[in-house]
């Protein structure tokens, strides 16, 4: 990584003279960005799955390499000891609320959100919510049982256990939430108290 | 009727038009509440005093050559601002490179005013609250010199269908801690972040829409916002670091854009939420 960031920093350097012009993606991407705050050049670099899931229109991949990319991803997985999924729904629902978190605008102190509304329908009398991914509210219905409750962790943890090139992000692999805000949001999602499993009038 | 009188009307008429565009589902980037508010508005958006400030930054000499932009050639020849915003980006022999109208603008300070790049670079677009910056206010009149033309980027030179390919490379980019590409809000049809409406521009339709619309008045701000801040915005909410004015990966997803959306008639400076 660190001798990647080096390279993308000499382009950088390189471009800067006003001299060239790039004729490549590392090139144009070194020359473009710059580092700001906490966020630095690094963050241009693709792992695997990234450059697996950036194939132009859709197109398909390697499903050798595919199958790989999806085994590595259940294999990242980390359970909670004791299986012990379930926090408090209430902390949960300021987790899915909160769309703060990694950009350079950021305070990096804060902690991040899981900004879940963004993309999917949790409480139903939030309506502002995305369709980018499926709703989840009544989520607590679709079962409790512990297949229910690991494969749902896992699809927080590193979607593309299930589904390689998913638009959502990887919560838990990429460390964006701790394992307390997971197990808080998991709450939100199945607690019966939680209003995710609570109908409106 | 005098210029600014002509060009006052011609821009009120492009605004009603944008306006009912804006509205017909395809186009509309924002959603309920804010399509009502914009309607509020009726033909008058706030850009309109932008677009005369802009002119007024083109004629006046600056810098240490004190010379004016006039002599600037945008691609249609020296001092022709009608039209050349809708033929952009696209390669300039003079600078062997691909530009947009913010990397040209930068280029024609430095090159006719002796302006050095950092002192635009430096503070390219305004803060939340602030007046509107000189590239904002020169963005928005050469937009509005194109209002109603065709978009027409370059694409026979060499480099500018190289830039359109590496532009559609750049759209798919998955990066970051989120993993996101331009791709993941903007390559589906009728989604949308929160209430917000994504247009899908990877379609003619979603880019015409959203790419005729730039610069545009943000209610929300205040302020003119430019396609160049737009992307950098955008790559901001992507968890990447800071875009840079007018640099080929703002150029290379311009292109990608302005060809998918060409055709169709720019509507800038529109009106946003």
């Amino acid at each position: 990584m660190k001798k990647r960031v080096a390279q993308l920093l000499m382009l950088a350097s390189l471009a800067g003279t006003g001299l060239t012009q790039a004729d490549t993606l590392p090139e144009a991407l070194g020359s473009s960005f710059e580092a700001i705050n906490h966020v630095d050049m690094g963050r241009l670099q693709r792992d695997p799955l990234q450059e697996f899931c950036s194939k132009p229109r859709g197109q398909a991949g390697d499903s050798a390499m595919e199958s790989a990319l999806r085994d590595e991803a259940m294999a990242s997985v980390v359970f909670p000891a004791g299986d012990d999924f379930i926090g408090d729904w209430a902390r949960g629902a300021e987790v899915a609320n909160n769309g703060r978190g990694l950009q350079y605008s950021d305070d990096p102190e804060a902690p991040n959100g899981g900004n879940c509304y963004a993309c999917h329908q949790l409480d139903p009398a939030e309506v502002a919510y995305g369709n980018l991914g499926p709703s989840l509210t009544g989520y607590g219905a679709r079962g409790q049982s512990d297949v229910m409750l690991r494969y749902t962790w896992t699809k927080l943890w590193n979607t593309h256990a299930y589904n390689v090139c998913s638009h959502m992000p990887r919560f838990g692999a990429l460390g964006i939430l701790t394992e307390q805000q997971l197990k808080d949001l998991m709450a939100f999602l199945f607690d019966p108290d939680s209003p995710v499993n609570q109908s409106i009038e | 009727m005098d210029l600014m009188e002509s060009i006052r009307n011609a821009w009120r008429l492009a605004a009603l038009f944008g306006l009912l565009v804006a509205a017909a589902p395809s186009f509309g980037e924002d959603a309920g509440i804010f399509d009502e508010y914009r309607a509020m508005f009726g033909d008058d958006n706030p850009a309109v005093f932008v677009i005369d400030e802009g002119e007024e930054y083109w004629f006046e000499p600056q810098g240490p050559k004190n010379s004016s932009l006039e002599g600037c050639d945008l691609g249609l020849g020296p001092g022709v601002v009608e039209g050349a915003y809708a033929r952009l980006p696209r390669y300039f022999a003079d600078a062997d490179m691909m530009m947009d109208v913010e990397a040209r603008l930068i280029f024609c300070m430095r090159e006719l005013q002796g302006r050095p790049s950092e002192e635009i670079q430096g503070y390219p677009y305004s803060m939340r609250g602030d007046l509107g910056t000189e590239l904002e206010a020169l963005v928005a009149w050469l937009a509005d010199q194109s209002s109603g033309m065709p978009i027409a980027p370059g694409q026979e030179h060499a480099k500018e269908r190289e830039f359109f390919t590496l532009g559609e490379q750049l759209f798919y980019y998955r990066a970051g801690p989120h993993d996101f590409s331009c791709a993941t809000c903007h390559g589906q049809e009728g989604k949308r972040i929160r209430l917000q409406a994504l247009p899908d521009l990877t379609s003619h339709e979603g880019a015409a829409g959203a790419y005729s619309a730039w610069p545009a008045y943000r209610i929300s701000e205040g302020v003119v916002r430019t396609m160049g801040w737009r992307m950098r915005d955008c790559f901001r909410q992507q968890r990447f670091p800071l875009l840079g004015v007018g640099s080929d990966v703002t150029v290379a997803l311009q292109t990608y854009l302005a060809v998918t959306a060409a055709g169709a008639p720019m509507m800038a400076p529109g009106l946003k939420r």
